[in-house]
C-alpha cells in the first residue's frame, strides 16, 4: 500500500522542504521505498537541500507531459538505494502542473511499489499547493509559532478537508499532524514566543513533532544533507522522532526546555 | 535574564498577545469557511436596502449560514440603535425574512 504524504503550510519560508527532505530520508533510513516530489514549479529548490541538483535532467514537468518516463527522471539518492527524489520544473510554472497529470505520475509510484511518496508543496494555496494536496492520505502541516504562519495553517487545514480528493469522494478523511519548526525554548519560557501547548490549542490537532531552532538546519542545507542525518543537531534528532512518531511509536517530546545557563550569562545575559 | 536587560527593563510578554489574537480571528474565519461566496455582497446590498429606512451604522447587519438538521438556515440579525420605534418594527420584520 502506498501512502501520500503532503508536506505544507500555506505560509512560505517555514520549513517546508528541509521538513520533507528529512521526512523522506527518515523513512528510507527505515528501509521504506520512498519517493520525494517537488511540486513548487519555476522555484525548485528541493534538489539543493537533497544535494542533487547536479543530477536533475528530467523533472516532474516532463513525466506529467510524457516528455521522458518516470524512471528516468527519478534521481536515486546516492545515501539510500530505496529513496529517489523528482524535482521541479525550474523553467515552466505552476500551471503546467494538471490534476490528470499529476493522478497519473503517482498511480505510477504505486505499480512500482513504493511505500512512501512525500509531496514538498509550494507555499500558497495557488494551483501547485492544492495539486500537491489533492490525493494526499496524510498530511504534515509545518508550522512556526508565530502569529501569520498558525493562521495560514488553520486556513490549510481547512482546505485539506474540503478541496482534497478524500473530502470530495467521501472517503475517510486526511490524516492531519501538526510539525513545529524554529521552536525556541528559551524564548518561549521567556512568554516571548507561543509554546507547543499555545499552538495546539488554537488549532486542535495533535503535534507530530517539534523541530528545535537550530544552526544545523542552515548547515545541512549548505552542505546539501538533510538535517535527520546531523547526529550533532538537536533538530536532526527531533526530526529522526518525528519519523518515529509517523510510524507509529510513541517517543516523548525533546528539547522543549530552555537550556541551562551558568552564572556568567543569568549575569550578564547572552 | 540577565542584568544589562533587567536594567534596560524587560520587554512585555507578547506570547499571550498573539495566543488570544489568534484565537479571536481563527474562530471567526473558521465559521466563515464553508459559506456561500454571495454572502459579503448580500450582506452589503441589504445594508444599502436598510439605510433607505433607517440609519444604521456599518456593523449592523450579521449573516450567517447555520445548519439545522439536513437543511440550512440563513440567520440574518440587524441591529437598530435604540429608542426609535419605527426602528423596532424594521428589525422585526428583518428577523422575519
Amino acid at each position: 500500500m502506498t501512502e501520500f504524504i503532503v508536506v505544507t503550510s500555506g505560509k512560505g519560508g517555514v520549513g517546508k522542504t528541509t521538513s520533507s527532505a528529512s521526512v523522506a530520508v527518515g523513512l528510507a533510513k527505515r528501509g521504506k521505498k520512498v519517493a520525494v516530489i517537488d511540486f513548487d514549479v519555476g522555484l525548485r529548490n528541493l534538489d539543493l537541500i537533497m544535494g542533487c541538483e547536479r543530477r536533475v535532467v528530467y523533472d516532474f514537468v516532463n513525466v506529467i507531459h510524457q516528455e521522458c518516463t518516470l524512471k528516468q527522471a527519478l534521481i536515486k539518492d546516492k545515501r539510500y538505494d530505496n529513496l529517489h527524489v523528482l524535482a521541479a520544473s525550474q523553467t515552466r510554472d505552476k500551471e503546467a502542473l494538471t490534476k490528470d497529470g499529476v493522478e497519473r505520475v503517482l498511480n505510477e509510484l504505486k505499480d512500482e511499489g513504493f511505500d512512501y511518496v512525500v509531496c514538498d508543496s509550494p507555499a500558497g494555496i495557488e494551483k501547485g499547493a492544492f495539486l500537491a494536496m489533492y490525493f494526499a492520505d496524510r498530511a504534515i502541516v509545518v508550522v512556526n509559532p508565530e502569529v501569520s504562519s498558525v493562521r495560514d495553517s488553520d486556513r490549510i487545514l481547512g482546505l485539506l478537508s474540503s478541496k482534497t480528493r478524500r473530502a470530495e469522494t467521501g472517503a475517510e478523511p486526511i490524516v492531519q499532524h501538526l510539525l513545529l519548526t524554529r521552536y525556541n525554548p528559551t524564548r518561549v519560557a521567556a512568554g516571548d514566543m507561543m509554546s507547543i501547548d499555545d499552538v495546539k490549542e488554537i488549532l486542535g490537532i495533535e503535534v507530530l513533532g517539534v523541530i528545535p531552532e537550530s544552526e544545523g538546519v542552515l548547515a545541512a542545507s549548505n552542505a546539501g544533507v538533510p538535517v535527520i542525518l546531523d547526529e550533532t543537531s538537536n533538530a536532526g534528532h527531533a526530526y529522526d522522532d518525528a519519523v518515529a512518531r509517523l510510524l507509529g511509536d510513541v517517543r516523548p517530546m525533546r528539547f522543549l526546555e530552555a537550556p541551562k545557563k551558568g552564572i556568567l550569562s543569568r549575569l550578564f545575559g547572552s | 535574564m540577565g542584568l544589562f536587560d533587567f536594567l534596560r527593563g524587560s520587554p512585555k510578554q507578547t506570547a499571550s498577545i498573539a495566543k488570544e489574537r489568534l484565537r479571536i480571528i481563527v474562530a471567526q474565519e473558521r465559521s466563515a469557511r464553508g459559506s456561500p461566496d454571495y454572502l459579503p455582497l448580500l450582506r452589503r446590498e441589504l445594508l444599502e436596502v436598510i439605510r433607505k429606512y433607517v440609519n444604521v451604522d456599518q456593523e449592523a447587519v450579521d449573516i450567517q449560514v447555520k445548519r439545522d438538521g439536513d437543511h440550512e438556515v440563513l440567520d440574518l440579525t440587524v441591529t437598530l440603535p435604540d429608542k426609535s420605534s419605527a426602528a423596532a418594527a424594521a428589525a422585526a420584520a428583518a428577523r422575519e425574512g
